[in-house]
């Protein structure tokens, strides 16, 4: 049974596209409106939206739950490894200049975007757990109830 | 001139929205029209210039919260209970509140002040400096993720504890009825 055969093809075209728009916005947020958190919300938007038309398991065979789960404590981690990092080449905690001693502000644009990665890894991570704890629940409402 | 009319007109829109949301008592409808609410202030944040929380608001706020909620409609009920007690008290209350809050802008710089506390203190050394000091044009970028880089740590840290939560209580609860069923069975 193929039901909703529009939603599936305008789907599968949106996907990938959001999913690149989610990079765009992750990698060029030092240059207009964006960053790690939109670009997380954006990444999770695509799985969600995979997962709403073509059902929990399909999008769960793509992006298993224990990568997710894996994913959402990876990106506290990176983000506060970096300050660690820091700490290590003897300067203060997320002080990114110190990545490029010579030239401090390249090392504050290089800090800056492993950070924002960090936090893009757990937003992305967090809000499709989430979408996994809610949709892998039964719901006590049918299709025709609403 | 053109800016207070659309500011008028989405403020209006606004509040019409949040009354539909208090009077309606079908929950598909509400969900919907508190993403209409989110798209609304995010259009308002834009004509404020303030385009990171915009673009935040509308992702976050229309988006995400959206699907959120509909999931949580399909665990739980479509329209809302017909209240037991009068609503007099609390409407007293917030009216009061509403009337406080008020009071309290009084206090608060004009809208656009170049004088206002948060004008005069940091921001003209983020704007000024920060090209040189972080070498990142969007000036929003190097004040959230390098100025203040322990807040926003502090942020994914609340972010991280948020789907922790919510991943405990969720899953707890579908082992417990689990139990359940096997007890019954």
């Amino acid at each position: 049974m193929q039901h909703h055969l529009i939603l599936r093809v305008i789907t599968k075209l949106l996907v990938g596209m959001i999913i690149l728009f989610a990079f765009y916005v992750q990698f060029h947020g030092d240059f207009s409106p964006g960053g790690g958190f939109q670009a997380g919300v954006i990444m999770a938007v695509a799985f969600i939206l995979y997962g709403l038309v073509f059902g929990l398991e399909k999008v769960q065979g793509v992006f298993p739950p224990w990568i997710v789960h894996k994913l959402v404590a990876l990106g506290v981690l990176l983000y506060a490894g970096v300050g660690v990092l820091n700490m290590l080449l003897g300067y203060e905690f997320l002080h990114y200049g110190s990545l490029d001693p010579h030239h401090m502000s390249h090392g504050q644009h290089t800090g800056i975007i492993w950070i924002e990665a960090g936090v893009g890894i757990t937003v992305t991570g967090v809000m499709i757990a989430i979408y996994y704890a809610f949709a892998g629940r039964p719901p006590r409402l049918g299709d025709d109830d609403w | 001139m053109i800016e207070t009319i659309i500011n008028v007109i989405l403020f209006a829109m606004l509040v019409t929205t949040a009354f539909a949301i208090v009077r309606t008592t079908r929950l598909f409808a509400v969900v919907m029209l508190s993403g209409v609410f989110s798209l609304l202030t995010a259009m308002l944040f834009v004509t404020l210039d303030a385009v990171d929380v915009a673009f935040t608001e509308a992702a976050v706020g229309a988006g995400i919260s959206t699907v959120l909620m509909l999931g949580t409609i399909a665990l739980t009920t479509r329209s809302t209970k017909a209240p037991t007690r009068s609503s007099t008290m609390p409407l007293v209350l917030v009216v009061l509140t509403g009337a406080v809050l008020f009071y309290g802008t009084l206090d608060m710089p004009n809208f656009g002040d170049p004088n206002a506390p948060a004008q005069v203190h940091l921001a003209p050394h983020y704007l000024t400096d920060s090209i040189e000091e972080i070498d990142v044009p969007n000036v929003v970028t190097s004040i959230l993720a390098s100025y203040r880089g322990f807040d926003t740590l502090g942020e994914v840290a609340v972010v991280f504890t948020a789907g922790i939560g919510v991943l405990l209580i969720l899953s707890g609860l579908r082992r417990r009825r689990e139990e359940e069923e096997e007890d019954e069975a």
